[in-house]
């Protein structure tokens, strides 16, 4: 069992304070995505798992054992870093069984992991060749491939995708969702992209300037930000923020536009309380071109300005109020820049949240 | 009417082979040439007499210049790798200074910027076996016997020239490890931590194998510089005493001004030149080996 805490966790560099107090706990065989816009402190606390920082304050554990004072060697954790990494006068054979050999394994049993290894991640023809001679996505295996031959407690990976182009960056995380269901083991992964985040994550971590802002599963992030910042960090595209004033039971968005308040959110706002509203383009659809007809609805007339077609569906962006937000269509039909178009917000969908401290009003 | 041209690019690269030949062709021409004479400084008309490979029959059989060549083989081995290791040393914590950085590598490099003749003449002062510092310290502290004949002793003084050279001319190990150690990626190293290295296991199987290129280039430049060490040895010791200092080039200036015997000096010349041939070659093919490691081009 290896769970991962981390206490009131602290990173200062002289005066500048990278982490401030992190608290989380990390359960046996978790995927655990921290993720969050650069210099927010994520790789950072990553490094300090891996014990390639020191920790200016609070306590880590992993197992149960406490590791602030401990070398990495001590910590049964492997890494995938970034750059990859690798050994570059060592051929990919070499570069996997090398932690076993500085722990003095016997030979028959590192070539047994190293093989395993190399056969988990199809690394077999590629064994006797050196870093140089290997493309990008195949060093990112090969880090892959050092990392599990030596059955770590935990996996740490640091933004390992980031340079790897597009396609190759979807297809390896495919690998690594497959490579942590196959060995079960507890990961934490560092990403800067909310999509890797989403997608491979059993929870999501999501970082602000040293402080965590939300813990929870993708969808809980997804469908419950706690503020406009996960808001418009979570999902693509971001979420759609117009600012509004409550007056009664109406919302008065910028550029007079008239919107009932939501029902989940009327007994919690104040009259006259300034908010910003959020919506997301799937919940604003044209009429007839929409997924979900039932709920709470409100119509509005948008000019369209522009238009993205992505097959399924298309993106259109719309004047609202002054502001450009962005609307789904599906079922799409060609639609020229400039067309008015009537629109469907499904409002039992959206998102309120106060003006001031940007915070969530949720019930 | 038809005059022969020369061609254009011919006449444009004139000034370049008429400066080449001055300096280098000719000169090298004329001591090839004067290698296979028994040339005399006192007497020019020697320079016309061919004697064919005399003088290499001489060199080959002579018991002076095989002790020359030998001590300068010695010579080199243990002031590259004494270099080597101090160097690499002083790299490795250098490499850990974070503040004053810049002015400790300037510090570094003066002993490079003396003349070597001064270098000289500082060690002998240093060495002298009457005023010296080395026999003063010694007495003060209580060896009141202690008057080593640095420069007299045959091991001491070749320990003395050795101690000079090496005190010039560590800094360039240094400095072409600490460049190394600059371009070094930082990744591998923490890769190697992760992995379970100790600081001496990453040292071992991480940071070396990638500063041998650096090594090898550092240790190509020394030899060739070694090889032909002259202008420390013939201001501490001259060669003495009784030859015991004798290297290459020392003999060589001996035999070619002091003898007046320059055809001789001359082949004397080429012989050796025979040996910074064989370390270049050696520590080359020993480069490209490093680099090949390293997956680096060529």
């Amino acid at each position: 069992m290896t769970e991962v805490t981390l206490s009131n966790v602290v990173k200062k560099y002289g005066k500048h304070q990278a982490v401030h107090g992190i608290d989380l706990g990390i359960h046996d065989g978790e995927f655990v995505v921290l993720v969050g816009p650069s210099g927010c402190g994520k790789s950072t606390t990553l490094r300090m798992i891996a014990g390639l920082e020191d920790i200016s304050g609070g306590e880590i554990a992993i197992g149960g054992r406490v590791v602030n004072d401990l070398p990495p060697r001590e910590r049964n954790i492997s890494m995938v870093f970034q750059n990859y990494a690798l050994y570059p006068h060592m051929t990919v054979r070499e570069n996997l069984g090398f932690s076993l050999k500085i722990a003095k394994r016997p030979e028959d049993e590192i070539a047994k992991s190293v093989t395993e290894a190399a056969g988990i991640l199809g690394l077999d023809e590629l064994m006797e060749r050196k870093p140089a001679e290997l493309s990008g996505g195949q060093r990112q295996r090969v880090a892959m491939g050092r990392a599990i031959v030596r059955h770590p407690d935990v996996f740490l990976f640091d933004e390992p995708l980031s340079n790897l182009d597009a396609k190759l960056r979807t297809q390896m995380r495919v690998e690594i969702k497959k490579l942590h269901q196959k060995v079960g083991n507890t990961i934490i992964y560092v990403t800067h992209d909310q999509v890797e985040a989403m997608t491979l994550a059993d929870r999501i971590v999501l970082m602000r300037d040293g402080h965590i802002v939300q813990v929870g599963t993708p969808l809980e992030l997804f469908n419950t930000p706690v503020d406009t910042f996960v808001a418009t960090f979570i999902g693509s595209p971001p979420m759609n923020l117009v600012d509004g004033e409550v007056s009664g039971g109406t919302l008065w968005l910028q550029g007079g536009i008239e919107l009932p308040v939501p029902s989940s959110a009327r007994s919690l706002v104040r009259n006259g309380q300034k908010v910003r509203f959020g919506f997301r383009a799937d919940n604003l659809m044209p009429v007839g071109h929409s997924v979900e007809e039932e709920g709470e609805i409100a119509e509005l007339d948008l000019t369209v300005t522009l238009t993205e077609p992505l097959g399924t569906e298309t993106l259109l962006f719309a004047e609202l109020g002054g502001l450009e937000v962005q609307a789904k269509m599906f079922n799409p039909r060609p639609v020229a820049p400039g067309e008015a178009m009537k629109f469907r917000l499904m409002l039992d969908k959206t998102h309120i949240f106060d003006a001031a401290s940007a915070k969530a009003i949720r019930g | 009417m038809t005059r022969r041209r020369v061609p254009e690019w011919f006449v444009l690269l004139l000034p370049a082979i008429i400066v080449i030949a001055a300096v280098v062709l000719i000169p090298l021409i004329f001591s090839l040439y004067s290698s296979f004479t028994p040339y005399k400084l006192t007497r020019p008309s020697t320079l016309w007499k061919w004697v064919g490979f005399f003088n290499y029959e001489k060199i080959l059989t002579d018991a002076k210049f095989w002790a020359a060549f030998g001590r300068t083989v010695l010579f080199l081995t243990i002031v590259l790798n004494l270099e080597l290791l101090l160097g690499l040393g002083i790299a490795l914590m250098m490499n850990k200074v974070t503040w004053g950085q810049r002015t400790l590598r300037t510090i570094l490099m003066f002993p490079m910027m003396f003349s070597p003749i001064l270098v000289g003449f500082q060690f002998k002062f240093i060495f002298n076996d009457n005023i010296g510092l080395v026999n003063n310290v010694l007495q003060s502290v209580g060896f009141q016997n202690a008057s080593l004949p640095w420069l007299v002793d045959g091991n001491l003084a070749m320990f003395s020239i050795m101690f000079a050279e090496i005190w010039m001319s560590t800094s360039v190990f240094a400095i072409l490890i600490l460049a190394g150690l600059f371009a070094m990626p930082r990744d591998p190293l923490e890769a190697a931590k992760v992995d379970g290295c100790t600081a001496w296991q990453t040292f071992r199987h991480i940071t070396l194998p990638f500063l041998m290129p650096f090594i090898f280039i550092a240790m190509t430049i020394r030899s060739l510089d070694v090889a032909r060490a002259y202008d420390i040895v013939q201001i501490m010791t001259g060669g003495g005493p009784a030859r015991r200092t004798e290297l290459l080039w020392t003999l060589m200036s001996r035999t070619g001004y002091v003898d007046a015997r320059m055809g001789l000096a001359n082949a004397m010349g080429y012989v050796s030149i025979l040996l910074s041939i064989l370390f270049t070659i050696y520590f080359f093919r020993k480069l490209s080996a490093a680099r090949a490691e390293l997956g680096m081009a060529g």
